[in-house]
């Protein structure tokens, strides 16, 4: 039938025979070709499907406001209560909590205390935890989704899905990620750690870790442990969908208290949109003067205490 | 006529005793490729054991010799396979004797530049989850779609204008074809008898192979310059990038097709076929790629060192004047401004002159990628000091391991197919003879 078809409305034949193209062998093409194109889509679904392992995603259930809504943490560092721990004469106890409380493995800091300078001499003190970007170039650039933002607003990572690429290392604008290098030490007590993205413990050789601001423990009702740590009670930590943070010793409205207070993000310019809000100072709340530069190295107790560990430098 | 039988015969024994006829030199030159390839699979394997703590990458400088070189060694082989098809679409027939080297050591480049990123990896048992879960978001993504579109169109390319040579190889009567070569043979030719049709086939898919093979140069290095500079990091994050990283890739190409150009030359005698004026010819577009990397480095460097916008006075100083001054000098001075001055001198513009002129370019490419890659890296993100980067013995091991395993394919290659397209030769004398000329 089609055939006939064909006869009568093709009109004369090029008769050198050249090219045989005619409207059967290309409907056939298109037809295999359409045949061959249309599983692509379904081919990494299909893949998945045999080869096991859906889509990341942090363990638990997101947590949420009274009113219903997805919490939304959030962290604010008063500047003005940060004196890098000079006045207790230890290292930075914010980071010496997070290492504690996480195995955090020599030589990460994922709450890192870094001295800025600033105009006329002085230094500042900045406490800075993965900043839990709302646009974040990490997640953009991971090739495999081990890294993804929760709808609570925070970025984790999946060591069990990381490839260890580095990427998102090289993406990240805040020098916050940071690779196991060699095999990290594991204490005892983490090896009967329950591991998901939100409690990264033990540590994986070849991934990438970082801060993954503590939400399994938050929805406890529990502070993170670099809030807990602080001796100065400078670092907030809270819900953006309550407006509410705390400090562990006072409560604040978030948002009054960012508005009042010249609040400010870390490379505001980048458009990472940053989760985390500092409040500009120097220590001065607590009495520190500008110009007493240092703080002290940041140690690794957990670690010596395992021992026989091959460690690497930053 | 006769004169033209005559000659074809000679070629097709010089190629073919190539292929058929070891010695000792072949030998020697294979086993030593092989001590060095086990020498990087030993390295690599004691990367496997203690993880990338064995490498001088750290957390800040976290990219290093490994991925410098997986961009280096793609831009020399995809400039290679550029330029012979643009050297085909112009008609250039000088280009016939060296077309099959070019591909071949891009084919070859291709297989073993692709196993870089995967050696980067801190997880390459996980290596596969790219393709099961890949997001078409990442820069990572691209380049492994862009460099597999690389790799098939490369393959096509070098097995399709090698169908006749197949053919012929099939069709030689006598000795030293083994019966494996004579299954491989007949396989890869696909039935060829060189009819007119079939002709007139090949010579299309040719030409239209030549032209898919120009956008998707300019695609594979675009993206490719991409898994960097969508990273928000001083002097990666340009939009020069992608267009920087085209212009070195057919720089280096055009400089590989010269040093090619030479050993053929050399070991299959084509003295009267490819003259000094090929050579010239190839050094001006050479020099005049000189120009325009000079003008691309001004061009970035001038609008950034104006501006010194953010992080830029820090990466310059150390460019001009720092850690990587040597380095950028180097490469600046003597991979730009000594070709362009040896393929205009005219003391310098012959053959051994541009030769040379092509080595010192695609030397300087390597060191431009790693400075590339590194220094970029080097700026700190955050009030800390910088940190420092130099390649540890594994990483140098595994990288010089590499390269010779190129070059032991490249001899494998050189045993198995005929390195000189013995069919379009023999094409360019009969026109040429029918002509009354002597060619071009």
């Amino acid at each position: 039938m089609e055939d006939e078809d064909y006869q009568q409305h093709s009109g004369p034949q090029p008769t050198q025979g050249r090219r045989k193209v005619n409207r059967r062998s290309l409907l056939r093409l298109l037809g295999l070709g359409a045949l061959g194109v249309a599983p692509l889509p379904i081919l990494p679904s299909l893949l998945r499907a045999t080869v096991g392992g859906g889509l990341v995603r942090s363990q638990n259930e997101a947590a949420r406001a009274p009113n219903g809504r997805i919490r939304q943490w959030t962290m604010i560092i008063d500047l003005r209560h940060c004196d890098g721990c000079q006045s207790v004469g230890k290292p930075p106890q914010c980071t010496a909590a997070c290492i504690e409380g996480h195995f955090v493995p020599e030589p990460m800091e994922w709450i890192q205390v870094f001295e800025g300078q600033l105009p006329g001499g002085g230094t500042q003190f900045i406490p800075t935890p993965c900043l839990q970007c709302q646009n974040p170039p990490c997640v953009n650039v991971c090739p495999v989704a081990a890294t993804f933002s929760t709808p609570e607003g925070t970025v984790l990572i999946d060591q069990d899905r990381c490839i260890g690429c580095r990427i998102c290392m090289a993406a990240c604008p805040y020098d916050r990620r940071f690779f196991n290098w060699g095999t990290p030490p594991v204490p005892p007590e983490a090896r009967l750690a329950d591991y998901s993205p939100e409690h990264q413990v033990p540590a994986r050789r070849g991934t990438v870790m970082k801060c993954d601001f503590c939400p399994d423990m938050a929805r406890t009702g529990t502070l993170p442990y670099c809030v807990q740590g602080c001796p100065n009670r400078a670092i907030y930590y809270g819900d953006l969908e309550e407006d509410i943070a705390t400090n562990g010793n006072e409560i604040v409205a978030a948002s009054r208290f960012l508005a009042q207070n010249q609040a400010y993000r870390l490379k505001e310019e980048l458009g990472t949109k940053p989760r985390v809000y500092y409040i500009p100072g120097h220590g001065e709340a607590v009495g520190r003067d500008p110009l007493t530069k240092g703080r002290l190295p940041t140690r690794w107790p957990w670690v010596e205490r395992v021992g026989g560990a091959r460690q690497w430098k930053r | 006529m006769e004169e033209v039988a005559a000659w074809r015969t000679r070629l097709e024994g010089k190629v073919v005793s190539a292929m058929t006829h070891t010695g000792r030199g072949y030998l020697l030159l294979v086993g030593s490729l092989l001590v060095v390839v086990a020498w990087g699979v030993f390295a690599y394997t004691v990367q496997l054991r203690d993880g990338l703590i064995v490498t001088g990458l750290r957390d800040r400088i976290m990219w290093g010799f490994y991925i410098s070189n997986f961009v280096f060694v793609i831009g020399i082989s995809y400039g290679g396979v550029l330029m012979s098809a643009v050297l085909r679409l112009t008609g250039a027939e000088w280009r016939r004797p060296i077309t099959r080297l070019a591909e071949g050591t891009a084919v070859a480049a291709l297989c073993v530049g692709t196993l870089f990123p995967i050696i980067d990896l801190g997880r390459p048992d996980r290596f596969h989850f790219v393709l099961v879960h890949g997001r078409w978001q990442s820069p990572i993504v691209w380049d492994v779609i862009a460099i597999s579109t690389y790799l098939v169109a490369t393959f096509l390319y070098l097995f399709l204008l090698m169908i006749p040579d197949m053919a012929l190889l099939r069709d030689r009567p006598g000795q030293g074809m083994s019966r494996w070569r004579r299954i491989l043979y007949r396989q890869l030719s696909f039935g060829w008898v060189g009819g007119e049709r079939q002709r007139r086939t090949l010579s299309q898919a040719g030409t239209m192979m030549a032209i898919a093979i120009i956008p998707i140069a300019v695609t594979v290095h675009t993206v490719l310059a991409w898994l960097f500079s969508m990273n928000l990091r001083e002097n990666w994050n340009s939009t020069i990038f992608g267009p920087f990283f085209v212009a070195g890739a057919v720089f280096s190409g055009i400089a590989t097709i010269i040093v090619i150009m030479a050993v053929v030359r050399k070991i299959y005698h084509l003295e009267d076929y490819i003259t000094q004026k090929h050579f010239v010819y190839l050094g001006y577009l050479l020099g005049i790629f000189t120009l325009v990397m000079i003008y691309m480095n001004v061009a970035e460097f001038l609008t950034v060192g104006y501006s010194m916008v953010g992080e830029a006075p820090f990466h310059l100083d150390q460019l001009f004047k720092g850690q990587f001054a040597p380095l950028f000098w180097f490469v600046f001075l003597g991979g730009f401004v000594t070709p362009g001055l040896l393929v205009v001198m005219p003391w310098t513009r012959n053959i051994r002159g541009i030769v040379a002129a092509a080595l010192i370019v695609i030397v300087a490419m390597g060191v431009e990628r790693y400075y590339l890659v590194v220094s970029a890296l080097r700026v700190p993100q955050m009030p800390y000091e910088p940190s420092v980067y130099t390649p540890s013995w594994v990483e140098f091991s595994v990288v010089v391991g590499a390269f010779a395993l190129v070059g032991l394919l490249l001899a494998l290659f050189v045993k198995v197919f005929p390195v000189i397209s013995m069919w379009e030769m023999g094409e360019t004398r009969e026109a040429g003879n029918a002509a009354g000329g002597t060619g071009r």
